[in-house]
């Protein structure tokens, strides 16, 4: 690509000195619509921990401290402290290093990655929002960014106040959202609300009202961080629709950031996938998600701790502190049970409560849920300790994510959450040497992530 | 060849941009985003409260009531002559305009920050904003002023006397909004590290009414030294200006004016420029 790119321009301007000047303009334009978005040795650095503690005289407390005393930092948190900190000579963190690509014009890329691959870093450097360490992003057209829907909503302001706010924020005129003030309401579906204050508004409507007015942006590049994340399936079905239509039918340019392996199997062409901070794959959509689920998404933690005793959080009548797999690993067998341990901490007296659990599979596709109908009680201030076990789960071979929510009633009648850890621990379901033996071969995907049992019989 | 390519490019984001290359062509695109920023804090300023834009007027009222006792009153510092009401609030509309533009743009960087992290304008639209909507407020309060003048003028023998300096109000009220504008874009850009400064600047706009004319004329000091200061202060020549040609006291003079002029558009320059500077990486450090 490269190559003949350059090749082109050599071509263009021998063409121009030839005094053929139309052919050279022609090629040039050629070159000009290829390229939307060039990385060139993209890199951003972050320094560990805090750049400043916030306040003067904490910052001059801590150059007294650990520069003049030569004690340790009075302001690293715990869990800061790591060996690298410690030698001084690597405080510092690329969350991107070495980044070059080019955007083809028209072309909808998946960026994808795990949590701290740098995915957002990505996208905010090229919204703007923070300028790279080293490297230049090059572009061509108007650049907008979704990294969240409705930004700059306010509260107090109308249904229609704030479509003109957040469409001046995205940078559309006046004018412009004037025209298309009737298209926006409509795909949003908040026709009757319009000059209802957004404060009234449910957050679903908030949603809907901002990804409208984002997707008559009409920019020539659209940046788009995990927004589909929220809505109901119905309307993430519209919005999906959308931006396909802008990039299939309109020839614009989508960078498209999720987690939802599905949503960017069906919008993308290409596919990135980042690690650490560098480009680990790039190539077509469906070899680059296959990549990312096999390669990146399994790792060895089969214990999480999300909050300690310090930072209990009496907001939540339940929360939380711990959640592991009893047998401290986190690949199991065919059919093994998965035991889970949990611990749970009671900032109230709660009276049945529950611990619900939801299995995804590696490309986020919900395979199933516990909702559980054996309750509990816990009371202020005590530490539960809970066992859940998970048997005859029938999962096929694969990657799979779970999530825990804790909280009163099940499927049968309301439900409150206290609290939803998503995809909280990831585990693997292998299977062992005599079954694959007697299986002959492998799952295939296609199959779906259920392995049903059947009985058959002759009749 | 890279020469040539870029000046096809549209966009172009580096690392390290030139100290004085402030966009203000992109600053004029973002005219709309402006105007709705303006409207916004109007809007939303007194949303849900039952006496709405009374509280416009009642802020002035209550505080010059507060100054005839306290300051009129009992401590009993001349007014030159004048009407004690009509003497405050002259001081009070420009000052409270002022401080209001102060306050609110230097924390433009941390009370945005949320809005600032996810998308890109030109963030200098939201201090111009905040100023050019406190305008509303001083017009009002002006309007409150320019009804007691109007009695005093007409119903009683107060020593009011208007003259042809008091057509220079616009250009006085144009040098607040730019000392504010540029103290407080730069004080909003050294917040972003430390918070400390905010504690600071609430403090500092207390002390600085003390040292502005604002609440006695600056004919009652008598020591020149502490006079040379106080006309250091650039905020001193605009409130004896104002009160020179509306009510006609005060010491008025043109070098007095040039020198605020001048500071002004220093400070402004000043905090412009620093305001471009940290805004590109402020998500960083916020």
């Amino acid at each position: 690509m490269q190559i003949q790119v350059f090749a082109q321009l050599n071509l263009a301007r021998h063409c121009e000195a030839e005094g053929r000047g139309n052919l050279g303009r022609f090629i040039k334009d050629l070159e000009k619509t290829m390229t939307a978005i060039e990385f060139e040795n993209i890199s951003k650095q972050y320094r560990l921990g805090l750049v400043s503690t916030g306040t003067l005289s904490h910052d001059l407390n801590r150059f007294w401290q650990t520069k003049v005393l030569r004690r340790e930092d009075p302001y690293l948190k715990v869990g800061e402290v790591n060996d690298r900190a410690h030698k001084g000579a690597s405080e510092y963190v690329w969350a991107l290093k070495d980044i070059n690509f080019k955007v083809e014009q028209g072309d909808v890329v998946g960026i994808i990655g795990r949590n701290g691959a740098g995915k957002s870093t990505l996208l905010k450097l090229l919204s703007r929002v923070t300028a790279p360490t080293t490297g230049t992003i090059r572009a061509r057209g108007r650049i907008a960014s979704l990294l969240e829907v409705g930004t700059g909503f306010h509260p107090e302001m109308t249904g229609r106040e704030n479509i003109y706010m957040n469409g001046a924020i995205m940078g559309m005129s006046r004018a412009e959202i004037t025209r298309k003030l009737d298209e926006i309401v409509d795909f949003s579906g908040c026709e009757r609300f319009l000059d209802t204050p957004v404060k009234r508004y449910s957050s679903g409507m908030t949603v809907r009202l901002g990804f409208a007015i984002a997707a008559h942006l009409e920019p020539e590049i659209l940046v788009v961080d995990e927004v589909l994340a929220v809505g109901d399936a119905e309307f993430q079905k519209k919005a999906i629709g959308k931006m396909q239509d802008v990039s299939r039918g309109e020839g614009r340019t989508v960078l498209f950031v999720s987690h939802n392996m599905g949503a960017v199997k069906n919008l993308c062409k290409r596919g990135i996938v980042l690690n650490q901070g560098q480009v680990a794959f790039d190539g077509g959509v469906e070899e680059a998600v296959g990549y990312y689920t096999s390669k990146s998404i399994i790792d060895n933690v089969w214990h999480k701790q999300i909050c300690d005793f310090d930072h209990l959080n009496q907001a939540k009548d339940v929360q939380f502190l711990s959640i592991e797999f009893a047998k401290q690993a986190n690949t199991f067998k065919i059919d093994e049970p998965i035991e889970f341990i949990i611990q749970i901490h009671g900032n109230k007296n709660v009276e049945k409560c529950r611990i619900n659990l939801t299995i995804y599979s590696a490309d986020g596709t919900p395979i199933g849920s516990v909702s559980n109908t054996e309750t509990f009680s816990i009371k202020h201030g005590e530490i539960k300790t809970i066992k859940i076990s998970l048997k005859n789960n029938h999962l096929a071979m694969g990657y799979y994510n779970i999530s825990f929510s804790v909280g009163l009633g099940n499927y049968l009648s309301c439900q409150t959450d206290f609290e939803v850890q998503k995809n909280i621990l990831t585990f693997e379901i292998k299977s062992d040497l005599e079954q694959l033996i007697a299986a002959v071969g492998q799952w295939n995907h296609g199959w779906g992530q259920i392995m049903l049992q059947s009985q058959t019989i002759e009749i | 060849m890279a020469a040539a390519q870029t000046s096809e490019w549209t966009t172009v984001i580096k690392p390290k941009s030139s100290l004085l290359s402030v966009d203000f062509g992109e600053l004029w695109q973002y005219r709309d985003l402006y105007r709705m920023f303006v409207k916004r804090d109007i809007v939303t300023w007194y949303k849900q409260t039952i006496l709405g834009p009374l509280w416009f007027f009642i802020q002035p009222i209550m505080t010059t009531i507060m100054f005839m006792v306290v300051f009129g009153g009992i401590a009993k510092i001349s007014t030159d002559g004048l009407p004690q009401p009509l003497f405050y609030l002259a001081g009070i509309c420009l000052w409270t305009y002022f401080s209001e533009c102060l306050n609110q743009t230097s924390k433009t960087f941390i009370e945005n920050a949320n809005m600032f992290g996810k998308v890109y304008f030109p963030r200098l639209v939201v201090p111009l904003a905040t100023v050019t909507s406190n305008l509303v407020r001083l017009s009002i309060q002006m309007g409150l002023f320019f009804l007691v003048f109007a009695y005093y003028l007409i119903f009683t023998d107060a020593p009011v006397h208007p003259n042809l300096y008091a057509l220079l109000t616009p250009v006085l009220i144009a040098l607040i909004a730019a000392l504010a504008l540029g103290f407080g874009v730069l004080f909003s850009s050294l917040t972003t590290k430390y918070r400390d400064l905010t504690f600071l600047l609430s403090f500092i706009v207390q002390l600085w009414m003390y040292a502005t004319p604002v609440i006695y004329p600056l004919s009652t000091i008598e020591d020149p030294r502490l006079k040379m200061l106080m006309q250091a202060n650039p905020l001193t020549s605009i409130m004896e200006t104002f009160k020179f040609g509306m009510l006609g006291v005060g010491e008025f003079s043109w070098a007095a004016l040039g020198y605020t002029a001048g500071f002004a558009v220093f400070i402004l320059a000043l905090g412009v420029i620093v305001f471009n500077k940290i805004q590109r990486t402020f998500m960083d450090t916020v």
